[in-house]
């Protein structure tokens, strides 16, 4: 047996120039992470306060990170299906299938996986616990775990840039075309093991937020007082811990029959790829509501913010959470109208996906109910927010009829159904993340996002957005499949070239984001955050410091209403200071999280190419890993009353150089009294 | 003046620009849509399917318009800087807005599960059109990367060609020899999976003289782009010598022939063949299957119990 197994010098990407500059620019662009944080000597900070941190803010951060490096990376993907479509009018544009086919099948997976999956996971970090009143997550340790084994999955999609070839069979690798027989070579190996690592991390993060959210509440913080978004997480997670094990198995099935003469999936031996479809949409289908559930949480927060009052039909909005929630495990079916099932089959999930449309209605109108005479303020997350709203119900629309069969057997397989999920995870999911990105950005680094650059980003996403995908919708109409490496009817051609316009304009608004996070940094002096409240909000996450104290709270707040921060500004309970500080037992930083992430990107490595005995060496070493933190009782570390008092005290002297409002100098402030004015 | 109208209110200005340019962008690709397949169908089933497409956008328009309308107004009348608007911060629960939130959209869906399950009854790809008159029976196979069209009871074969006597239903059986498949003919109704081992069905009609594009939309490999063939629709006298035309071929479909067609190719031209193996259709299922009744399908599962 090779050591190397299957590993070979011809792995490397010199057979096409298009691949060898994707793994140059991926090869460079980690060097030049690298060098940056050497030349500015930051390795031991790197190291010491991020990678090793149990922190679940910095971990939260670190999961934003990997989205946004990830959001790159997907978006170069469509941007190049986008070209080579626009010109494969009767020729073979400047991909050969081949290379067009792993750049579809990467840009689903990276971002499904990689940019919404982490995104989601960043913002449930980054602001649940301070919503709930709590100091920490459950268990910090699996949460470091959960981000470097999702880390590990995202640096597997990375390597397979550069060390063989990605898969060819789309981001759902249906079988039996994903199976060994027809799709022989490592990509799909490549993609059943990144899904299977990261599948893992997000069932322990769900599993993670579960209970953080039904345990570690403030006194006082009741279910029927959470913040919506906290909600979402909660059913989020619900949906995680009941979806994700399909996945797991679904992957691990498949791996077997690949790898180990199994025959779950293939043609002949009784294999059956229904089985699979099944399993993979009994995953699939919940996932895109655990994707879109937590943008609902944001938007429900902002809307509330910035209409400057408070949130319309709290009850009806959480019911419609959970039926929602609920509802997803019903629907699956809905995926593969077209497989044969008898009409009275298709007739019952069709009939159950319209039914989710109905509390998805509930939403949308109580989210424009709270902007009824509200005084609206105009801030980027506020106008995602609105972009959504009205960009939302066209993809609700069209995600309607594709649950009616029989326009099901028309519309199935083309870009009308490209267009129609693209409608629900772009305004939808993205909206709504980075409109959580910029909403919570002072809270996690104390200065606000510049809003120049930030409504510039908007404005550029949503026009390219319609730009590039309503012309999907009509190819679909035109009977255009999906994942066409070229064509031959010219009617296409024209809707292709607009579609690429708008890819062009979605890539201004990426800049945007990038120059408005740069442009924010140089100016972050201006925009200080000072009173940890940066947009007169209304939960709790802004009753802490910005960026939080490691412990959050100094004391736990008592929750005694919904909006429970801002019924302390009501109150005039919000700034006190405590009599005294009590001693803060916190988790002591470790490495043993990096640890596992690593060897569990080096197993899935070693499992790809069959080198087995590292394989075999990395599981151990996960294994000793977890044994030797299972065992180390040392893992707590005490911050005493004085420095929280010290801590403490600083934020009180920023307090006092804070204005008495953040938002008072907008020109559409409603004031400080949340009273109803005479009329 | 509209320049100045637009600095005052910058966030009007580009959201008017932002409407146009969608809308143009629409309207442009309005005039080329309805000559698509879907809008303008030339047999009963894709006709069928497109009235409901119709219906359920129609019916739909009572949740979306309101969402347009409230939406722009809303942002308009209630933005910050309007102090004349009423403010009311703590208005956060009204019955009768709680009652129609959920009772329109719930009396759409039930509206929308009626025709749901009407349609989807009368759209079974497995239903025949018309019980009075036999159907053309036709079997389609699915390889890596063309569609082979057995007609059986004229003993004919073709390659990437399917053609049909005008206003007689035609009853395609489906499967695979390769990945899966889906088979479509957009202007005449359409999809359904080709899986090997399973044979699914697809009733359709053509009551128009035309040629029309199928092809396979589910993606299976290298050559899926061109995996694709004309529909002919044709006069019951064209039809007739076009089967004469394939019987006329000097080709036959037999074991060892039909060995090395199923062998991946891309772009593969027209081809007849005179003369099938057979009960070909039967061995391609059966040599994934080992005549396990279990894995195929309804209609076939029926056949072999009757």
């Amino acid at each position: 047996m090779d050591i190397f197994g299957r590993l070979t010098i011809d792995s490397l990407p010199f057979y096409s120039a298009v691949a060898a500059s994707g793994a140059a620019v991926t090869v460079l662009g980690g060097l030049a992470v690298a060098g940056a944080i050497t030349y500015f000597g930051a390795w031991r900070m790197v190291m010491t306060r991020w990678v090793s941190s149990l922190d679940h803010k910095k971990i939260g951060i670190m999961y934003i990170m990997l989205a946004l490096v990830m959001l790159v990376r997907g978006f170069v993907d469509a941007a190049m299906m986008r070209s080579q479509q626009a010109i494969a009018y009767n020729n073979e544009g400047y991909l050969p299938p081949d290379h067009f086919d792993q750049i579809f099948s990467s840009h689903g997976t990276i971002m499904i996986f990689f940019m919404a999956m982490p995104f989601l996971s960043g913002l449930a970090n980054l602001i649940v616990p301070q919503q709930i009143g709590s100091r920490d997550v459950a268990f910090p340790f699996m949460n470091s775990v959960s981000l470097w084994l999702t880390t590990a999955g995202a640096g597997l999609m990375l390597t397979s840039l550069v060390v063989g070839k990605f898969s060819t069979a789309g981001w759902t690798a249906y079988p039996p075309y994903s199976g060994v027989e027809y799709t022989p070579g490592v990509g799909v190996d490549y993609w059943l093991w990144m899904v299977f690592i990261s599948g893992f991390a997000t069932t322990m993060t769900g599993i993670n937020f579960l209970v953080t959210i039904f345990k570690c509440r403030a006194p006082g913080m009741t279910m029927f007082r959470l913040p919506l978004f906290t909600w979402t997480i909660f059913i989020t997670s619900v949906l995680i811990i009941f979806a994700f094990p399909a996945l797991t198995v679904a992957c691990a099935m498949l791996i077997l029959d690949r790898n180990f003469g199994f025959h779950f999936f293939t043609n002949d031996m009784g294999g059956n790829m229904m089985n699979y479809i099944n399993l993979f949409w009994l995953w699939g289908h919940p996932e895109v509501y655990i994707l879109i559930l937590p943008a609902f949480g944001v938007f429900s927060e902002v809307v509330a913010t910035f209409s400057q009052k408070r949130l319309f039909g709290y009850i009806s909005l959480v019911c419609a959470t959970i039926a929602i929630g609920l509802l997803s495990f019903t629907v699956w079916l809905h995926h593969f109208f077209t497989m044969g099932s008898s009409a009275k089959v298709n007739s019952f999930f069709g009939t159950m996906t319209t039914i989710i449309s109905v509390p998805t209605g509930v939403k949308v109108f109580d989210w424009l109910l709270t902007m009824y005479r509200g005084r609206i303020i105009f801030k980027p997350p506020m106008l995602f927010t609105i972009g959504f709203l009205v960009t939302f119900v066209i993809g609700c629309l069209s995600g309607v009829l594709l649950a009616l069969p029989p326009i099901d057997y028309m519309m199935h397989n083309t870009t009308f159904l490209v267009a129609h999920f693209h409608n629900m995870i772009i305004p939808g999911v993205l909206f709504g993340y980075l409109a959580g990105y910029m909403y919570w950005f002072p809270k996690a680094f104390g200065f606000k996002l510049n809003e120049k650059w930030g409504t510039r980003a908007f404005w550029c996403w949503i026009v390219g957005f319609y730009i590039a995908f309503m012309p999907l919708y009509v190819l679909g109409m035109l009977g255009m499949p999906r994942r066409m490496e070229h064509y031959d009817i010219a009617a296409w051609q024209p809707h292709l070239v607009v579609a690429w316009v708008g890819a062009f304009i979605i890539l201004l608004g990426m800049i945007c984001l990038a120059v408005q996070l740069i442009v924010s940094i140089r100016e972050r002096n201006e925009a200080l955050d000072l009173s940890g409240d940066a947009w007169n909000g209304r939960s709790l996450e802004w009753a802490t410091a910005s960026p939080a104290a490691p412990y959050n709270f100094a004391v736990l707040p008592k929750v005694e209403s919904r909006d429970a921060w801002w019924d302390m500004k009501q109150r005039g309970v919000a700034y006190q200071r405590p009599e005294k500080y009590e001693d803060i037992v916190m988790p002591k930083n470790t490495y043993a999280g990096l640890v596992i992430g690593v060897a569990g990107g080096v197993f899935g490595f070693a499992a790809i190419w069959w080198m087995w005995w590292l394989a075999f060496l990395a599981l151990a070493v996960i294994a000793g890993t977890i044994i030797y933190r299972a065992s180390d009782d040392d893992d707590e570390f005490i911050i005493l009353a004085s420095e929280v008092k010290a801590i403490e005290d600083e934020r009180f002297a920023r307090l006092a150089k804070a204005p008495k409002n953040e938002m008072a100098d907008e020109p559409g402030f409603a004031g400080e009294s949340a009273a109803e004015p005479a009329t | 003046m509209i320049v100045e109208y637009a600095r005052s209110r910058p966030w009007k200005s580009s959201a008017s620009v932002a409407i146009a340019v969608a809308s143009l962008s629409l309207l442009c690709s309005g005039c080329s849509v309805a000559e698509g397949p879907v809008l303008d169908p030339k047999g009963p089933i894709a006709l069928t399917e497109r009235d409901l497409l119709f219906r359920a956008t129609a019916i739909m328009m009572i949740v979306i318009i309101p969402v347009f309308i409230m939406a722009a107004w809303f942002t308009v009348r209630y933005r910050g800087t309007n102090r004349k608007a009423r403010y009311a911060p703590n208005f956060d629960f009204y019955w009768p807005a709680e009652i129609v939130v959920w009772s329109v959209p719930a009396a759409i869906v039930v509206w929308l599960a009626f025709h749901l399950w009407e349609y989807t009854y009368k759209l079974d790809p497995y239903t025949e059109i018309d019980p009075s008159v036999k159907p053309l029976q036709v079997q389609a196979i699915a390889q890596d990367w063309k569609w082979l069209f057995v007609y059986p009871e004229q003993n004919i074969a073709v390659v990437n060609e399917l053609a049909v006597p005008v206003g007689r239903p035609v009853s395609i059986d489906i499967t695979s020899d390769t990945v899966m498949n889906s088979l479509v003919i957009p202007a005449l109704g359409g999809q359904i999976y080709a899986m090997a081992g399973m044979q699914t069905r697809l009733n359709l009609l053509a009551d128009e003289e035309g040629t029309f594009w199928g092809r396979n939309v589910q993606y299976s490999g290298r050559g899926f782009a061109d995996q694709q063939f004309q529909t002919l629709a044709m006069p019951q006298e064209a039809f007739d010598s076009w089967v004469q035309k394939a019987k006329d071929s000097s080709n036959a479909l037999d074991a060892a022939t039909y060995e090395v067609l199923a062998k991946p190719s891309e772009k593969v031209p027209v081809t007849y063949y005179s003369g099938v193996e057979p009960n070909l259709f039967e061995c391609i299922i059966g040599k994934y299957s080992h005549g396990d009744a279990d894995r195929m399908p309804r209609s076939s599962k029926a056949q072999l119990t009757e």
